[in-house]
Formats: C-alpha cells, sequence, structure tokens
C-alpha cells in the first residue's frame, strides 16, 4: 500500500469523523487539528475507526505521529501492508 | 400572586408522531391522522411505534449529531423551533439567565444497548466501546447537548420523572422562574425510547404492549379492545416566561401556566393510584384559585392499558363528574406514548382550543370500556365547545409519580 492510499484511508475516516469539515485541500505537512475543527474526542474517534476497520491499534504514546496526513501515512503505511482497499 | 409571579408560555418546539410543529400536530389531531406505524426493533423484530421526522439539520451540524444522541437532536430541535418561535432568535437574549429543564422517562438505554451491540461485533472486546458513551448517557444528555448547541450558559438538567415528565420539566420552569434564578425556560420533555429494545421488551414481559391489527388503531386508550402501549419518540420545549417581561418585548403569549401539582403515590411501582392522582389534581386546581367546574378540558394521561385507563377515569369522575362542562380527551390515542415528551407533546396539543374552541377527541374508541366511562370523554370526532378558559394536563408516572399542570388562556 501507498501512502497516497494510506492517506486516502485516513481522509475517509475523517469524512466520517467530522462530516461538515471539507478535506478537499487539506495540507499533508500541517496538523490535522490546524485545518480542520476537531478536538480530541474526534481524534479518538479516528483511533477506533482503525481499530475496527484495519484491526490496528494505535498505543497512546504514537498519537502525536498521527498528528498529521504526511505523519499518517508514515506511521500507518507500515502497519497496513497486506490489507486490501475498499 | 405579583405580576412578576405569572409564568407565561412565548414559544412551543416541538415534534412528534404527527407534525414537527404546533401547527401540524393540531391540524392532524382536529383531521384524525393517527401516526402509528410498525419499525424493526433488535431481537423482536417489528413493533408498534410513533416515529418522528423532523430535520435534523435544521439547528445541529452533522457532527455534533453524530457525536450526541437522537434524544439530544430532538431536544435541540425542539428548543430551536420554540426559540424562533418566541422571538427569541434575533439576539439580546442573556443566554447565562436561560434555563433548560427537560423532562425524561429514561435515559442511557439505547446508547447502551448500541454499545453492546457494537462489542458483540468484535467478541464482546470492550476496546471497541465508544469513548462518546459517557457523554452520550449522562443523565444530563439531552438538556446538555442543548447548551452546547445554542451556547447557553444558564442552568440545565433533566428530571427523571418517568411518564410524569413532561409536565415535570415545565413545572420545574414555573419553579425557577419564580424564584428569579432564570429569566428564560426552555422546559419540557424529550424521548429517543423507540430506539431501545428494552422498553418494548419489558412493556412486553408486562403484558402492556399493544400488539396486532392496523398500527393507526394500535393506541386506543379507554377502548375495551385496547391490549396494551404504543411507544413512540418526540420531544416538546416550551419557552417560558414571566408575564412582565413577555409583555416588555411583546411577545405573543400562548397560555399561562397557572397551577401544578405534583406528588407520590408511595403504593405500588407500576399500578397508578386514583386517591393520589384525586390530590395531584386537586393540589393543581388550588394553586390555580379554581374550582372543578373552572376547567373546560381535561387532556388525560390514559396510555392504553387496562388498570391504568381506568384508574384515571375514576379519578377524573371523582373530581369532575359533578360538573357538565368539563370536556375529556387524550391525545396518545393519535401520537403513542411519547414517554418523557408525553405529557409536554399533549399539553402542546391541547393549546389550539383557546383559539379554536374545538377538543380534539379520543381516536380509535369502537367499544368504551365501561369502567372508563367519563361525562364528556370526546369520542372519535372533534367537539367544538362554548369556550375554553382552562386546560388540566394529567401525566403520570412509574413508581408513582403524579403532575398536573393547568393552563389558562391568556387575555391581554
Amino acid at each position: 500500500m501507498t501512502h497516497d492510499q494510506v492517506k486516502e484511508i485516513v481522509l475517509n475516516i475523517i469524512k466520517v469523523v467530522a462530516p461538515d469539515a471539507d478535506v478537499s485541500d487539506l495540507k499533508g505537512d500541517v496538523r490535522l487539528r490546524d485545518q480542520l475543527e476537531m478536538d480530541s474526542m474526534d481524534f479518538l474517534d479516528i483511533v477506533m475507526e482503525l481499530r475496527k476497520r484495519y484491526k490496528i491499534e494505535v498505543p497512546k504514546e504514537d498519537y502525536p505521529r498521527l498528528a498529521s496526513l504526511d505523519g499518517c501515512a508514515e506511521y500507518l503505511t507500515p502497519r497496513l501492508q497486506g490489507v486490501a482497499v475498499s | 400572586m405579583s405580576t412578576a409571579d405569572r409564568i407565561v408560555i412565548t414559544g412551543v418546539g416541538l415534534t412528534s408522531p404527527i407534525g414537527d410543529s404546533l401547527e401540524t400536530l393540531r391540524a392532524n389531531l382536529l383531521g384524525g391522522v393517527a401516526g402509528i406505524s410498525t419499525i424493526e426493533t433488535r431481537f423482536m423484530g417489528e413493533v408498534f411505534a410513533g416515529v418522528c421526522r423532523y430535520d435534523e439539520r435544521k439547528y445541529q451540524k452533522a457532527k455534533e449529531r453524530r457525536r450526541g444522541t437522537r434524544v439530544g437532536s430532538i431536544a435541540i430541535y425542539c428548543a430551536g423551533e420554540a426559540v424562533a418561535r418566541a422571538g427569541l432568535d434575533s439576539g439580546g437574549l442573556d443566554l447565562s439567565r436561560v434555563g433548560v429543564y427537560l423532562g425524561v422517562t429514561e435515559h442511557g438505554t439505547v446508547e447502551t444497548e448500541n454499545e453492546i451491540d457494537v462489542i458483540r461485533q468484535f467478541d464482546y472486546d470492550t476496546k471497541y466501546w465508544s469513548h462518546h458513551h459517557n457523554p452520550r448517557t449522562v443523565a444530563n444528555n439531552p438538556a446538555g447537548e442543548v447548551t452546547l448547541n445554542m451556547g447557553i450558559t444558564g442552568p440545565h438538567y433533566t428530571l427523571g420523572a418517568a411518564c410524569a415528565a413532561g409536565n415535570a420539566g415545565l413545572i420545574q420552569g414555573v419553579q425557577m422562574l419564580r424564584l428569579g434564578e432564570v429569566d428564560v425556560a426552555l422546559s419540557g420533555g424529550v424521548s429517543e425510547s423507540i430506539h431501545s429494545f428494552g422498553i418494548f421488551a419489558s412493556f412486553a414481559s408486562q403484558n402492556a404492549l399493544a400488539v396486532g391489527g392496523d398500527p393507526a388503531q394500535a393506541s386506543r386508550p379507554f377502548d375495551k379492545t385496547r391490549n396494551g402501549i404504543v411507544v413512540s419518540e418526540g420531544g416538546c420545549v416550551f419557552v417560558l416566561e414571566r408575564l412582565p417581561d413577555a409583555l416588555r418585548r411583546d411577545a405573543g403569549i400562548l397560555a399561562e401556566v397557572v397551577g401544578y401539582g405534583m406528588n407520590s403515590d408511595a403504593s405500588d411501582p407500576v399500578m397508578p393510584n386514583t386517591e393520589r392522582q384525586v390530590q395531584c389534581i386537586a393540589l393543581a386546581l388550588e394553586r390555580a384559585g379554581i374550582e372543578p367546574g373552572d376547567i373546560d378540558l381535561v387532556s388525560t394521561h390514559a396510555t392504553s392499558t387496562e388498570v391504568g385507563d381506568a384508574r384515571e377515569a375514576a379519578a377524573i369522575r371523582q373530581v369532575f363528574g359533578d360538573y357538565h362542562n368539563v370536556y375529556v380527551n387524550n391525545t396518545k390515542s393519535f401520537i403513542g406514548h411519547a414517554m418523557g415528551a408525553a405529557g409536554a407533546l399533549e399539553l402542546a396539543g391541547n393549546l389550539g382550543s383557546f383559539a379554536d374552541q374545538v377538543v380534539h377527541p379520543t381516536i380509535n374508541v369502537r367499544e368504551l370500556d365501561p369502567e372508563c366511562a367519563i361525562r364528556n370523554l370526546v369520542l372519535n370526532e372533534p367537539h367544538r365547545v362554548e369556550k375554553v378558559d382552562f386546560v388540566l394536563n394529567n401525566s403520570f408516572g412509574m413508581l408513582g409519580i403524579n403532575s398536573v399542570v393547568v393552563v389558562k388562556r391568556y387575555v391581554a
């Protein structure tokens, strides 16, 4: 799975977690919370969706690595190998 | 009573199985339109239910709705409509002086059942239990969601009062206004009960759930063939203000809340108590400073159960039996039992009678249960009367909680 495919996975989750948000022009290297109206509960929703959809466990100490789309891609790509893109 | 202690209703927002505004509710009550359908409920299959259709997005963003509860959504819609109808939505409202007091029959069962269903799909691993469960299930949830949505910084809480809750919410608002705690009260009741299988299953186990036949005729209080309750969702929020405040801003006044009573049966967890109902009605009349014969219309609580309907009928006969001018009706025959919202919705459904002098009927009565015979019980067709100046609204609930409200037509 490529970084772009992983970003797509994260964006699809964000669309569910923040349904009012415009995610069409998100910058990859800027913190998601600086671009979207998101709080810690929303972030926990992202973690939960990763768990439910892809069986990925993100330990609390790794949460900062999911701060931006680029960070998500870097952190999640190795963990999503072998997962079929829906 | 000083003028400042006189409390008036200046706005109503509601959603019910037969309409999402005061006008549509009234039109359907006068038109004989019942709003019961069938829904699929977890583990039980099809059940009768009263379902609300309103615009969830009118006052709430999709994300707020996703994080919150159905009953929070209902409360936000009703509160938004009520404030708009009261003309208080254009600014100038001191949000620190607004209180939100909403009656609920129960809260949290829907959300807990949903979460159990989620973790069931993951072999009951509680890692999949939502972090939203606690904020969704705290008992103040629906009232709290209203404050978050509207930026209200005054007090908020729900009143757990079983099926007497709609009146209880209204009464709390009246009391808080009289105490000077707030200047505007958003008061009433809300329910999301149809989304819980547990409430259906429990009524079924109690042999108190309506089953069989045409959904539109499933809720039939006072009918000899009735076989139980139809559970509904709904909400109704009143804007309450002190009379001088309402007059100062030239608000439209829908009614004055002149009396109320609340008491407890202290006799049985589920079986109602005629004597205590009589005492509760008497208390409300006393506070209103009127006699039974001053009431023009009694809005009954009757839920379409054998014992409950008969015991309330006995209470009404005892208090009002000597008076030829007192008419009696029932709204659950149209909308089912909206639980925490019931008392408030049923009061709202009758407010129109101040203007049109028509008493909407209790429908679906093919054969009146002799135990429920009440003078001037308006059956199946609306009835025009000479005047409606006072409406008395009954609302009773499990654990023996009774609430009665008396409202008066406002004359400037």
